[in-house]
């Protein structure tokens, strides 16, 4: 694995934002060393597009924070599987406060957070309703990311996005696994 | 550990959610939609439902609408002016690649390549749009 020598600065702000954010977390960390990967050959100019790309991706992540919290509060939960919906949860806050400061960073404006949301609170009936809510919303964010990333004008935010992308994969492999389903239904997801 | 018959209970229920879109009501019984259409309509889910506008606008009356148009959305500047009308035509050419057809669109995506996947979503789409059941007359317009 190619790993970024921080030594000196390289980059643009945006740039430097990442990495500088690779302390908050483990996630940040493994951001910035994917970002890093692609650097070198495919880093480009974030665009206009890449800004809407992101704020997108922000309104779906902070959408899934919401849903999980929902999830945890119904009372529906095994306390194991509560633990589970707010380590998710908790995973989708931070991709949201990243892609918030990165969209900050590059001189964007950050869409504004939907005050509430309009879930379907009546047809969680039971733990499985929960697990099969946040299991079609962890598919489709699968598919989001996986359509974004070869549109991103900078590569290296395309390889962050693929490391949120793997994440929210792997959300959704466990989910199926607990509503006893295969838990990765093919080898091929778009 | 389930058993056999709560894992199928399950399954109906992520079934059901899948075809629904991810925040909607189940109907598995009288859903007019193919198998396949809602499979190919899982892709749309992460920002998409039939019933309701989340990060994207919602589905439910969608074919004839104007673009840009469905209540209570926010849409981008380049949506809200784009003034066509969605039909199958117009929709397939947004889903095969949605930033070309539609520059500074929100919806940041590659695209569907394949036709038969793009005619499939449609499909659903145009089904559950004539199913009272999941669309009501007049949502979404």
């Amino acid at each position: 694995m190619v790993q970024r020598q921080d030594s000196k600065p390289m980059q643009p702000a945006r740039r430097q934002f990442l990495f500088a954010t690779a302390g908050a977390g483990l996630s940040g960390v493994v951001v910035a060393r994917l970002a890093g990967i692609v650097r070198p050959a495919h880093a480009g100019e974030a665009s206009e597009d890449d800004i809407r790309i992101l704020n997108t991706a922000l309104s779906a992540e902070r959408e899934a924070v919401a849903a999980y919290n929902l999830g945890a509060a119904t009372g529906l939960l095994t306390a194991g599987v509560k633990r589970l919906a707010i380590t998710f949860r908790d995973h989708h806050a931070e991709h949201a406060d990243l892609l918030e400061r990165t969209v900050r960073a590059i001189g964007g404006q950050v869409s504004e957070a939907v005050q509430s949301y309009d879930f379907p609170k009546d047809d969680l009936q039971t733990q499985a309703d929960v697990l099969g809510f946040a299991a079609s919303l962890e598919r489709g964010a699968v598919s989001a990311y996986s359509g974004a990333i070869p549109v991103f004008n900078d590569r290296e935010l395309a390889g962050a996005a693929a490391s949120i992308l793997a994440d929210e994969a792997m959300h959704w492999a466990v989910l199926r696994q607990a509503l006893g389903q295969e838990p990765v239904p093919s080898a091929f997801i778009s | 550990m389930k058993d056999n018959g709560s894992a199928l209970v399950a399954v109906r229920v992520l079934l059901a959610t899948l075809l629904l879109g991810s925040v909607a009501p189940a109907h598995p019984a009288s859903r007019a939609v193919t198998e396949q259409g809602s499979d190919a309509y899982a892709r749309c889910i992460g920002c998409h439902s039939l019933e309701r506008n989340r990060t994207g606008p919602l589905h439910c009356g969608l074919l004839g609408r104007t673009a840009g148009t469905a209540a209570g959305y926010n849409y981008s500047d380049a949506m809200a002016e784009l003034g066509i009308v969605w039909d199958r035509s117009t929709l397939d050419a947004f889903l095969r690649e949605p930033m070309n057809f539609v520059p500074g669109t929100s919806m940041g995506y590659a695209g569907v390549a394949d036709p038969a996947i793009r005619a499939a979503i449609i499909d659903y789409i145009e089904a559950a749009g004539s199913d009272a059941d999941v669309c009501p007359p007049g949502l979404g317009r």
